[in-house]
């Protein structure tokens, strides 16, 4: 069937930016129909607390909301293929020892996969969120360009590099042209909906409070504690389970080595954390796999970018060189704390947009 | 063609008029305290006697077997809990797999405080096997509670063999049936069901929400589970809800005293409706169309469409119908009824529930547009 291009499905977490951006579409004359994804909550639990992102709570301000600025809201079920391809991911990736970015999983396969299917089955051309992001369409190129936000903090273009051309098409982002947070917090109060004071979303929406107690309680492996091991492969003491740390920690190691100790690598499969010098936390680049190129299909020959190694990291030039099969390897020179399974996101810093990026697979020292 | 359609009527039903002018006068002017002693008060509590007298008279029983609760829920949870509150009879309780969670999640509460609860299967049709009642009756079974009519199917259960096997099994067990979705539809007559305790709600049958009542056969060993002040003959506290107490008084007469002739063009429509279903739609179930049923209710399986999709497509089209019960959040679950009945998960599943003033121009529009969404979907 025709799908209406006046017609948009808007995923609402139950925080201002969503709430901002239904006004906003609204605005400009859509058919707005509000959406929040139940992904994960347990409907027996009855704790009357607060709850964060997507939670019932959440889905009760999403609605409060959707509402007021008279809009349909519907609540739509992602429990079971959210467990698939977002958290069975993140307790796999946890137990190898690598550090994943569970956004990323979801923006790639849930927003904009599965979420922009349901939209269509609604008949909506478009879906949309409330991320800082820029969609633009190139037409010399006949291209769809993704851009940096115009709200530099806020910028969440880092878990967008996985967005494909026809995603992009059907893809909306009204808060893209906006330069601070602050204006659509002043937007929400002026339209006095009940989450304009709501503090902004930290951390894994799935979690609620430690991540490392979430894949206690959920995974199929067991934390076992490990050795601490330094560069040479000696051993320094014991550690309480790999998942409890990350590449460049350096606090809460829970010991003591007589001088400052960063922990420089984790091996999954020896259940090791190997622990050195500052200097031991950098490498010359890394690889990269599973690529997504947005400006272009695929990368032919060697390119110089900005890119970022995590999402809270500025941008450092680096040289991108093609490795065939859809690989990477990405030099910077020098780089701080590279983290496996983490994404490499790639900017064209002059033009504000992103080339694409990939999951950082090993680092090049 | 109206703002919508709306063919929910399971769900809720509008208020009728007449009953919104009855509950009027005793929300503006007779707003006395029925427990007060001066006129106001005494004119309150005239006004709910003679709504008990009413109740009594439409359920054919005494006004004094009837005590007024918030509704359904309420009814279902006290009639179910109260007589096991002085029970030392035994810990066996038998309940079905079809009934309403206000049902099936106090009997889940009372097997965590030790009960032991016998879920009784039904077949295809939706119908429970007496015989397998029969033999799940033990010697310390106390209590069986057994819905009248279902929610979703609108099936209808033998309720009268269903007490008779039980009583001459063991008198002593309580026999509870949820009638909610019945009262109003079917002449309820509970000395003939031979129910212990039967409950009804008076949204159902376009009086307000919030309102109930639960029958309490005399000599009933019944404790209370809510504390407080001595109304209800003690058993049930708080300030009676007089206004609504008058609106459901009103509602339930006005639908018994028109029960014939509403059945009479609901099942025409129904028969309407079901025959375009049948002629239009290819690959659909109907679920417990052969079995006996309230006018009315339409449960349709359809193959390989998401319920989801198909429910917020006709909300957008306008057209109020539902699957089974929606959770708190507002997402779609999987029907236990429906399951029960034997249907496995790849179906969505749609409930129409038809009134009176359904007509077959809204049955024409909205099985047209269900044809164009499954279309889209499948």
């Amino acid at each position: 069937m025709s799908l209406d291009k006046n017609k948009v499905v808007l995923g609402m977490s139950g925080g201002v930016d969503s709430s901002v951006a239904a006004y906003l579409l609204k605005e400009q004359g859509y058919d707005v129909i509000g959406v929040t994804m139940k992904i994960w909550q347990d409907d027996s639990k009855k704790i009357a607390d607060d709850g964060g992102c997507c939670s019932l709570s959440a889905v009760e301000d999403a609605r409060m909301v959707a509402n007021k600025l008279g809009i349909p809201f519907y609540v739509m079920d992602f429990q079971k293929i959210f467990q698939e391809k977002v958290i069975d991911l993140f307790l796999d990736e946890y137990g190898k020892g690598r550090t994943p970015n569970p956004c990323i999983a979801c923006n790639r396969f849930i927003k904009f996969e599965e979420l922009l299917q349901r939209s269509h089955d609604l008949g909506a051309y478009y879906v949309a969120t409330g991320h800082y992001a820029k969609k633009v369409y190139d037409e010399e190129n006949d291209r769809y360009l993704l851009k940096k936000s115009k709200a530099d903090q806020k910028d969440q273009t880092y878990a967008l590099f996985n967005m494909t051309q026809n995603q992009l098409k059907h893809t909306l982002f009204p808060l893209g042209d906006f330069t601070s947070k602050e204006k659509i917090r002043a937007i929400a109060d002026e339209l006095d909906l009940i989450v304009a004071d709501k503090p902004d979303s930290q951390e894994i929406c799935f979690v609620d409070d430690d991540y490392v107690d979430f894949i206690k309680e959920n995974a199929d492996y067991q934390i076992t504690k490990g050795n601490f091991v330094d560069t040479e492969g000696n051993i320094l003491g014991q550690h309480q389970g790999i998942v409890n740390y990350t590449i460049g920690q350096r606090r809460g190691l829970g010991i003591t080595f007589g001088k400052p100790a960063y922990v420089v690598d984790i091996n999954g499969e020896k259940n090791e954390v190997v622990i050195g010098d500052n200097k031991d936390t950098f490498s010359k680049g890394l690889i990269a796999r599973d690529l997504n190129f947005i400006p272009f299909e695929q990368l032919d020959e060697e390119l110089s970018v900005q890119a970022k190694i995590r999402y809270n990291a500025r941008p450092k030039p680096a040289q991108l060189i093609p490795l065939g099969e859809d690989r990477v390897k990405v030099i910077f020179g020098e780089v701080r704390a590279v983290t496996l399974g983490q994404a490499v996101v790639f900017y064209d810093e002059e033009n504000n947009n992103i080339i694409g990026g990939g999951t950082i697979e090993e680092r090049i020292d | 063609m109206n703002k919508y359609i709306y063919m929910d009527n399971a769900a809720t039903t509008q208020l009728n008029t007449e009953v919104f002018e009855e509950m009027k006068k005793y929300l503006l002017e007779y707003h006395g305290n029925p427990s007060s002693i001066y006129s106001l008060g005494r004119q309150s509590k005239q006004a709910l006697d003679e709504a008990r007298l009413q109740i009594g008279k439409m359920l054919h029983t005494s006004h004094k077997e009837i005590y007024f609760t918030s509704g359904g829920t309420e009814s279902n949870n006290w009639g179910i809990q109260g007589v096991l509150r002085n029970n030392k009879k035994g810990k066996h309780l038998i309940t079905s797999k079809i009934e309403h969670k206000s049902v099936l999640s106090t009997f889940e509460a009372l097997e965590t405080e030790g009960y032991d609860v016998t879920y009784l299967d039904v077949n295809q049709e939706g119908m429970i096997d007496l015989n397998q009642l029969e033999n799940s009756i033990r010697e310390d079974t106390v209590l069986v509670s057994i819905m009248l009519a279902n929610n979703e199917t609108g099936v209808i259960q033998d309720i009268k063999d269903i007490s008779k096997l039980i009583k001459e099994k063991n008198k002593d067990i309580y026999f509870h049936t949820d009638a909610v979705q019945g009262a109003g539809k079917l002449e309820l007559d509970v000395k003939a069901l031979g129910v212990d305790l039967l409950s009804i709600s008076a949204h159902k049958f376009h009086g307000p929400k919030g309102i109930g009542a639960l029958y309490i056969k005399k000599g009933t060993d019944i404790e209370n589970i809510l504390f407080g002040g001595a109304q209800e003959r003690g058993l049930r506290p708080g300030t009676e809800n007089i206004a609504s107490i008058m609106g459901m008084s009103k509602a339930l007469t006005l639908a018994v005293e028109s029960i014939n002739s509403r059945v009479e063009k609901v099942k025409a429509l129904e028969h309407y409706m079901i025959d375009q279903l049948k002629n239009r739609l290819e690959d659909i179930i109907f679920n417990g169309l052969t079995a006996k049923r309230l006018p009315g209710y339409i449960n349709i399986a359809i193959k390989g469409v998401s319920n989801e999709s198909l429910l917020m497509n006709l909300d957008i089209e306008k057209i109020c119908v539902s699957s089974g019960s929606a959770c708190t959040s507002g997402s779609i679950k999987q029907s236990h009824v429906i399951k029960a009945m034997g249907l496995d998960e790849a179906y969505a599943v749609l409930r129409f529930s038809l009134n009176e003033k359904n007509t077959k121009k809204e049955i024409d529009y909205v099985v047209e547009k269900l044809k164009l969404i499954i279309n889209r979907l499948s």
